[in-house]
């Protein structure tokens, strides 16, 4: 166990690497310059963004500015945004509390609404129930996240006025009133994001537990005269779950990456409207930061449901 | 326009004939700026416009929160490293410049004690210094008296390259001395008609000498007070998040009275215009959203609500298109539209004049833009137009044809015309913004009527604004033959604007295409008339040299300008919100009001 541990994580050193050196390739070969903003403006003399682009190391060839920022990374040091000059580190510390909580939430729904429903929906396939859940997963993932947003917003916000569509990191309530105030300007953000991810898992949770229900060992459990909770507990759902938990795991840093649209329409100050604020100013650093926390999660993440296979289903060793 | 009319003018507002706002207007109209006009009268001894805004509340503080929308989000709040407009507005909360640009060009003293001028000595009869008394009394947020030693700082702050300030281009070729300690004088190293650039409006905001003295030059980023802001305004510093939120407290000791109104103040980022607008006039959740690049339809919709308005300014933002007078398709020496090669037809003024009426300004301005871009004529001038007050251009198909017909452009089978084996097909390019493309549509379908065969190329802003030398789709690269984009005028003196037709700035692979010339026009007597100007004195000449500088811009058919656009905010029921086109969004924050 502890050597498949160990060799897995050598492994992944080489793919950071690899993942780090593609990155910064494209971002360095990507149009744009953080600095762009300065160039249209008569007042501001060229030689002041030349300075800058000197002073911030833009002007060194690929490979240096590479070997710079692995470096770096390599000491702790993240670099600073262009944009902002404040640390890589501060912007995106700053932004993880209100990307988990918001992302966080609408994936644990997702999984209350799913799981449920995609267990019961199976278990009694083509019934009333099943018909229905399942025509409302299709339309729930039919409609991209920027349809319902702004539907929620005009029907909750403006023709309702019940809830608000500016999302605040500032309430300045306490107490009970500050999480009624943040849960009001969270229910938007958290339905939108919930529900498509829900109608998703939705289906895909029916169609796994609909692989083993018919399998010759649930047939012996249940002639054995085990109660159907039991039957379906212990040994449908807990073999289903295999290929759930890979979906799962893997859905886990996109918590993270938080949702670029959503936040954007409801300007959740996440990690994801930092990333797309970062993209559009060019600013590098930043850019480079985020995806690259993203790759770490990714490969760390898939490792985590590898070990959780084998806590499953005890047949799968690890060599 | 010569420089007798516009003294006949300026007497007119002296005998209140014309009013100060309609002069200022006419000046702008010719391609000048409103802080020059401004310039103008007082140099000529016309007094002051009375202070149209009245600030009502008659006591500090008990206005609750101000809230506020940007719909860019400020990332920095150190105004010495402000990259753009957001940055300059939440830089400007917290501190101040000496003196701030009204809406009419009129200089506002903020941190001065008084506008300096010939008349009280300020500014030097030759043109070599001008000396600003400041205010005294005023104290930094954290108690420290503000003396000329701060401004003296704030020189060599910004002046030194290793700081990497933004505002280095004000500061650098002066000299800052201190007076006294509420006096200083700023030296020039040669006459200087226009004087107001250092510490006045979004470039001279200043900071606190005591904080900042150790992180002066490579130090600068390090500086905590970078985000945690102390200045003279009338908000103090709360919190700040980068990219997303700004937020101030009152300043129980602000040097005017009865400022601020409001409690708190909050500058949200984020998000996108139109729903900003939303958040201001139809849900009346936000008190103040900025730049409402937004359809006019929406806008008026919205408004239908009655939460709030749509605030429009005049500023110096002119939508325009250019012609390329160098030749993109030839490569000399590695680079294209190089100044030695000549465009194959649009140096032809047969060609431009027929391409300046086919631009449908009108249909531009009433099916695009609305209230939010104004057809114009501006730059386009002759004396008897201004005199009465008149917006008129052309838009004449026949009359473009038959410029052309009688150049020997002549129809070929494809309708396209040619003369000499060269065909009148030109590539128009824009950055993607879905009323550039409209425009485009309107010029294209006009030129095809008249036989100019119009080829369509839209580039991402990212792209096409972006300084990348390496990336030949940039507009300052303008590898094509004719382009459209929005120039911002909002500098107060327009003698930077006008570099942009001068000989020596002409965008070349030499200057990495910084050159501010992107037409790549020459003109050598436009050349001498911007030298001279330089160093003229007398404001009323100079606004002359830079008229007579304009008709030769417009009689070669340089640029088509198309629309205006002003400054559109969106600004809540009953708030009361001076605004100005030639300053930051928050030039007056400190006058900010709602009506109890």
């Amino acid at each position: 166990m502890s050597r498949y541990l160990i060799r897995r994580i050598l492994i992944a050193v080489p793919s950071l690497l690899g993942i780090s050196l593609v990155l910064f390739a494209v971002l360095a070969l990507a149009p744009g310059d953080p600095f762009s903003e300065l160039a249209t403006n008569p007042a501001i003399p060229p030689s002041v963004q030349a300075a800058l682009r000197a002073k911030f190391g833009l002007d060194d060839p690929i490979a240096v500015r590479y070997l710079h920022w692995l470096t770096a990374m390599m000491h702790g040091d993240w670099g600073f945004s262009f944009v902002s000059r404040v640390n890589v580190d501060t912007l995106i510390l700053q932004r993880l509390p209100v990307t988990l909580a918001v992302i966080g939430a609408s994936q644990v729904l997702a999984l209350l609404v799913a799981l449920p429903v995609g267990v019961y929906a199976a278990t009694k396939p083509y019934s009333a129930f099943d018909q229905i859940a399942s025509t409302l997963a299709f339309i729930g993932f039919a409609l991209p996240t920027f349809f319902t947003g702004l539907v929620f917003i005009l029907i909750f916000s403006i023709q309702l006025n019940w809830l608000p569509f500016v999302f605040r990191s500032d309430l300045a309530a306490t107490g009970l009133t500050w999480w009624w105030e943040e849960i009001r300007q969270s229910i938007m953000p958290v339905l939108v994001l919930g529900l498509f991810q829900g109608a998703t898992w939705t289906r895909f949770i029916r169609s796994a537990v609909l692989d083993v229900i018919r399998l010759d060992y649930v047939t012996t459990a249940r002639s054995k005269g085990l109660p159907e909770s039991g039957v379906v507990l212990k040994h449908i759902v807990r073999n289903a779950l295999i290929p759930v938990v890979t979906l799962i795991a893997l859905q886990m840093p996109v918590v993270f990456g938080g949702a670029i649209i959503t936040e954007q329409i409801f300007r959740v100050p996440g990690i994801g409207s930092l990333l797309i604020s970062a993209i559009l100013a060019n600013d590098t650093p930043v850019i480079m930061a985020v995806t690259f926390v993203f790759a770490c999660l990714v490969i760390i993440f898939n490792l985590i449901a590898d070990l959780l296979y084998g806590w499953l289903d005890p047949r799968i060793s690890y060599r | 326009m010569t420089e007798d009319d516009l003294r006949g003018m300026i007497e007119q507002v002296r005998r209140r004939k014309l009013s100060r706002r309609a002069f200022t207007g006419r000046m702008i109209a010719l391609g000048l700026t409103a802080p020059l006009a401004a310039q103008m009268l007082t140099y000529s001894g016309v007094a002051k416009a009375q202070e149209t805004f009245i600030y009502k509340p008659t006591k500090r503080g008990g206005g609750g929160a101000l809230k506020t929308l940007w719909w860019q989000a400020p990332t920095l709040l150190n105004p010495h490293f402000a990259v753009g407009t957001k940055d300059q507005d939440a830089s400007r909360v917290f501190y101040e410049p000496l003196g701030a640009w009204g809406p009419d060009g009129d200089l506002v003293p903020l941190l001065a004690a008084e506008i300096p001028s010939m008349d009280n000595g300020g500014v030097a009869k030759d043109g070599m210094s001008v000396t600003w008394k400041l205010k005294q009394g005023v104290t930094w947020h954290d108690g420290k008296p503000f003396t000329a030693d701060d401004c003296v700082f704030n020189w060599e702050y910004a002046s030194d390259p290793g700081t990497a300030a933004t505002t280095i281009g004000s500061y650098k070729d002066v000299k800052v001395a201190k007076v006294d300690d509420h006096t200083i004088r700023i030296d020039f190293p040669k006459p200087t008609p226009f004087w107001a650039d250092a510490f006045v409006g979004v470039n001279g905001m200043i900071i606190p000498k005591h904080l900042f003295e150790a992180y002066k030059g490579d130090k600068s980023r390090e500086a905590p007070t970078n985000l945690t802001p102390v200045g003279t305004g009338p908000y103090m510093f709360a919190a700040f998040k980068p990219g997303d939120l700004v937020q101030g407290k009152l300043n129980a000791n602000y040097h005017m009275p009865n400022r601020p109104y409001f409690d708190t103040i909050e500058v949200k980022g984020g998000g996108d215009a139109v729903s900003a607008a939303r958040a201001v006039l139809q849900t009346g959740e936000y008190d103040f959203a900025w730049n409402m690049q937004v359809e006019d339809e929406i806008l008026k919709r919205l408004e239908a609500s009655g939460k709030g308005h749509v605030a429009i300014v005049a500023s110096g933002n002119i939508e325009h298109i250019q012609l390329n007078n160098t030749d993109p398709n030839k490569e000399v020496d590695g680079e294209r539209s190089s100044i030695k090669t000549k465009h194959p037809f649009l140096t032809d003024p047969a060609v431009r004049n027929a391409i300046n009426l086919l631009v449908d300004k009108a249909s531009v301005h009433q099916y695009i833009y609305g209230r939010t871009g104004i057809d114009t004529a501006d730059f386009v001038n002759a004396p008897e137009k201004f005199v009465s007050h008149n917006t008129h251009y052309e838009f004449a198909v026949a009359k473009a044809i038959k410029l052309l017909d009688d150049a020997g452009w002549k129809p070929g089978a494809d309708g396209v015309r040619e003369k000499d084996g060269v065909k009148l097909h030109a590539v128009f390019q824009s950055s993607i913004n879905a009323p550039r493309q409209k425009t485009q549509e309107i010029v294209k379908q006009a030129c095809q009527k008249a036989g100019i065969s119009i080829e369509i190329k839209s580039v991402t802003a990212s792209v096409f604004f972006s300084s990348d030398v390496a990336n030949p789709d940039t507009y300052s690269h303008f590898y094509c033959d004719i382009q459209m984009y929005t120039t911002t005028m909002s500098q107060p003196d327009p003698g930077i604007f006008m570099r942009q037709f001068m000989t020596s700035e002409v965008a070349t692979r030499a200057n990495k295409w910084q050159g501010r010339n992107i037409t790549r026009w020459q003109n050598a007597d436009y050349d001498k008339l911007h030298d001279d100007s330089d160093h003229e004195l007398d404001p009323v000449k100079r606004a002359a040299m830079f008229i007579a500088m304009d008709d030769l811009v417009i009689k070669d058919v340089v640029v088509i300008p198309v629309v205006t656009r002003p400054s559109v905010s969106a600004v809540g029921a009953g708030m009361h919100v001076p605004l100005s086109g030639w300053d930051s969004n928050f030039y007056a924050v400190q006058d900010w009001y709602r009506d109890a």
